[in-house]
């Protein structure tokens, strides 16, 4: 029995008369890439949201590193050590690169001026630090996505929730943030992303969950998955079985 | 405990008002369902409406029917070169905050513009075209009031059936609920969004012509009523009709009812108060969605 | 850094300037113009910790500029409590209020929480108006001799000035001013690195409020007659505004700019007319929405650039 790092429990959420998240029991194990995939419309951003403090599950338990963290604010979350981007990249638009990333390690750090240092590390990690004085607002959304990844990892995360971080970027950018993910993972910590572009997910993920209208319908490796007649179905609507 | 003829008076003179409170902030509550802007003119634009009708009785004499189309035209026009000039350039740079500040700025100078060209003088139309009144049991209501209520009535149900049965008020919808979504689907959303708020401009003037014979007219009275649309958006949901409609009833009502039993001079607190509660306990409203 | 420098050095020789000019026998006008001047920096610079810095717009400030003024006076006139410990008292009693609203309203985002100042200065409004027995009502309240000689009242409104701007620099290159901009910039964005909003929000209405309401007890000691229509209304909160916007929000120097530039012509427009006046702040207002949204420190930077 491999150690649990994030583990949700019948989670559930609605609005109003849509289920968004159904009965969602799921494990995340240090160390994994794993892989939340899904139509349009399936709940995985939900459970994002849930699981990182910004939406309040109807019913159900969230349980990080063994606490309990269903009901805990989105910002003790941060705090506790999963950080999260978002889908449509959020970035402090009037402020630098650098400051962008700086106020990200703020809260984990003793002082402004340490705060500014791992900035720079970080750039240099992900091989921004030339861009470190523009203004985010002005950036083209490559950059930007790759931003969202530097701000999360400024907050120290062990988990780290990664929402859509590919879409809208052209395939050399795909691949080079494949490799951005790698390399995050050798740091040691743990991924849980959100794709629906197969492509990216399949030599990326150790395990991978799929989800159809709130609900889980497959669990597994990659390859079992994109076997898996149940999960042809729901993206293509007919069975292929 | 006050009699019940006085009761129900009471309480019919909050519907019959209440019903134009609901025309205001139906008005209101669609260009913030389009749009996501707070139009802060709003009641500026009321105040516009109140004048043209007070001018045109004075000066032309007639009735308020003559206004009330006039307003129509007159007004969805003004909405729709302020939303050109102002409001969607500074939506597009400066968000939800810079539309806010812009039409307070706006607010500020049209009703000091008002009050430079035509004084603070409270000016109300001579009573001796207001005054004819429709009793039962002992209960009353000015004609003027039972116009506006009808009038009322019937503008937001030709309204609803616009935004339900054509294909400009379908197009408007889906602006409202998804604009990325109704993009794709080919909505043209900036025109969508002109539309949207030249009908709710629209409806503010109108307003304003049905009130011109019941309240005061002065450049500050758009302040009291664009806050009572606030609480009625509020009440009723942002970007629900049915909210806004029924919100206004209830908010006549209220106000009537607690000018009875508490004191006159705090009615207007009655709504704010009523206002924060809602914001505060279900910032959706009665009907609305609960994205806010 | 050279910048930074040239602020310093400006900013040294501003204060010398201002510290010198009672010494130079300028007459009571002048002397009360400047008092304005330097009263509605203090109020420009405290609406600019919340609006500007921390993006959080509130159109109620007039009821913490009230609650000052009210606390102060009425400690005066009841308990005879000297008018510059009733100040600090009033400054205090406007951040209760602050802390109070915040905690409440602070769920709802931008434009509703604007909203939602507005609604509650205008209940505030309503109780100075109505509860006449204690607040003297529509009459207001007076002060029937002069507190201090203006000279004095100069200096002291002159240290209160210094210390806000002070106090917003100091947060401004600490750890909170940052996290303040993260909150101005993209609320959920900030919440998702680690920093918690909402209290974040509250202390800084509750820092705004004090030194609004010292302003407002201020002004009463100052003025020595005030009513609701001078305090309370949603004009006065819309001055403060006014101020900052059109100096250019988020910076420290701004509020100091707009109430320099403004103040004066506000005065020259409310011996002609006050109606006019408004007129011009509400245009001002509309073309720096459209045309200029960083005020006119945002033109001078552009204008520095090259």
């Amino acid at each position: 029995m491999t150690d649990i790092l994030l583990e949700t429990q019948n989670l559930n959420k609605r609005f109003g008369g849509l289920k968004a998240v159904s009965k969602m029991d799921l494990v995340v194990h240090p160390g994994e890439i794993l892989g939340l995939i899904g139509p349009n419309g399936a709940g995985k951003t939900t459970v994002f949201n849930l699981i990182s403090g910004f939406l309040r599950p109807d019913s159900g338990l969230i349980y990080f590193q063994s606490e309990e963290i269903t009901r805990v604010k989105a910002h003790e979350i941060c705090r506790k050590g999963i950080a999260r981007t978002f889908q449509l990249v959020k970035p402090f638009g009037k402020m630098t690169i650098l400051k962008n990333i700086q106020v990200s390690a703020l809260s984990k750090s003793d002082s402004v001026k340490k705060a500014e240092l791992i900035a720079l590390e970080i750039l240099d990690f992900l091989n921004l630090s030339p861009l470190k004085e523009k203004i985010a607002g002005e950036l083209p959304v490559g950059y930007l996505k790759l931003l969202e990844v530097a701000k999360a990892l400024a907050t120290k995360p062990k988990l780290l929730l990664l929402d859509e971080p590919i879409a809208g970027l052209n395939p050399s950018e795909v691949v080079r943030f494949m490799e951005v993910i790698r390399r995050i993972r050798e740091l040691g910590i743990t991924i849980f992303l959100v794709e629906h572009v197969m492509k990216a997910i399949m030599p990326l993920c150790d395990r991978v969950i799929v989800m159809h209208y709130g609900e889980k319908i497959a669990e597994g490796p990659p390859y079992e998955i994109a076997k898996d007649p149940k999960v042809i179905q729901a993206y293509l609507g007919v069975s292929y079985a | 405990m006050p009699k019940l003829t006085i009761l129900i008076q009471a309480i019919v003179n909050g519907v019959l008002i209440g019903s134009v409170y609901g025309l205001i902030a139906i008005g209101l509550t669609i260009i913030f369902g389009v749009m996501r802007v707070i139009n802060l003119i709003h009641g500026d634009l009321i105040m516009l409406g109140m004048y043209l009708a007070y001018w045109m009785v004075i000066l032309v004499g007639g009735g308020e029917v003559l206004p009330l189309l006039i307003a129509l035209p007159v007004f969805f026009l003004i909405g729709s070169i302020t939303f050109k000039s102002l409001v969607s350039p500074v939506a597009k740079a400066g968000g939800e905050m810079g539309t806010l500040l812009i039409t307070a700025g706006l607010s500020l100078a049209i009703t000091n513009f008002v009050q430079l060209i035509w004084k603070a003088d409270y000016r109300s139309i001579p009573a001796h075209l207001t005054s004819s009144a429709y009793s039962i049991a002992g209960v009353s209501a000015s004609y003027s009031l039972i116009f506006a209520f009808i009038t009322s009535a019937i503008l937001v149900v030709a309204f609803s059936i616009f935004l339900m049965f054509t294909e400009t008020g379908r197009a408007i919808r889906s602006t409202a609920q998804d604009p990325e979504a109704a993009m794709l689907m080919g909505v043209n959303i900036e025109r969508m969004m002109l539309i949207a708020f030249g009908l709710g401009v629209a409806l503010a003037g109108t307003a304003g012509v049905l009130l011109t014979p019941i309240f005061y007219v002065y450049p500050y009275v758009g302040f009291v009523y664009i806050v009572k649309a606030f609480v009625v958006v509020v009440l009723g949901g942002m970007g629900s009709i049915v909210g806004a409609a029924l919100g206004g009833i209830l908010l006549g009502v209220t106000e009537q009812l607690g000018t009875l039993f508490i004191a006159a001079g705090y009615k207007d607190a009655f709504g704010l108060i009523l206002f924060v509660l809602v914001l505060l306990f279900k910032p959706s409203g009665l009907f609305g969605r609960s994205r806010l | 850094m050279e910048s930074r420098k040239i602020t310093l050095l400006s900013g040294i020789v501003a204060l010398a300037i201002l510290i010198a000019i009672p010494f130079f026998g300028p007459s009571k006008y002048v002397m009360h113009i400047l008092i304005l001047v330097l009263l509605n920096m203090l109020l420009g610079q405290s609406w600019n910790l919340l609006g500007g810095f921390t993006g959080q717009i509130s159109f109620g400030h007039a009821a913490m500029y009230g609650i000052g003024a009210y606390t102060s006076t009425l400690l005066y006139l009841k308990l005879g409590l000297s008018p510059w410990i009733g100040m600090f008292l009033g400054g205090l009693l406007a951040a209760f209020y602050a802390t109070l609203l915040g905690t409440i309203t602070f769920r709802l985002r931008g434009p509703y929480f604007a909203l939602s100042t507005l609604a509650t200065a205008e209940v505030i409004r309503l109780i100075a108006q109505n509860w006449d027995t204690f607040t003297g009502g529509d009459d207001g309240l007076s002060i029937h001799f002069e507190i201090a000689p203006r000279v004095v009242e100069y200096f002291i409104i002159l240290g209160i000035v210094i210390a806000t701007v002070l106090v917003m620099h100091a947060i401004s290159i600490s750890r909170m001013g940052y996290y303040l901009s993260a909150i101005r910039e993209d609320e959920d964005a900030s919440r998702a690195i680690g920093i918690d909003a909402t209290k974040f929000k509250v202390l800084t209405l509750t820092i705004s409020a004090f030194f609004t309401g010292i302003g407002g007890s201020f002004f009463a000691s100052y003025q020595l007659y005030f009513n609701p229509h001078v305090v309370l209304t949603v004009h006065t909160s819309m001055q403060m505004i006014f101020i900052s916007i059109v100096g250019g929000m988020g910076t420290i120097i701004g509020p100091i700019i707009g109430a320099i530039l403004l103040v004066p012509i506000a005065e020259i427009f409310r011996v002609v007319s006050p109606t006019a006046n408004l007129l011009i702040y509400g245009l001002v207002i509309v073309v720096v929405m459209r045309f200029m949204p960083e005020g006119l420190v945002g033109i001078g930077k552009r204008l520095f650039k090259d």
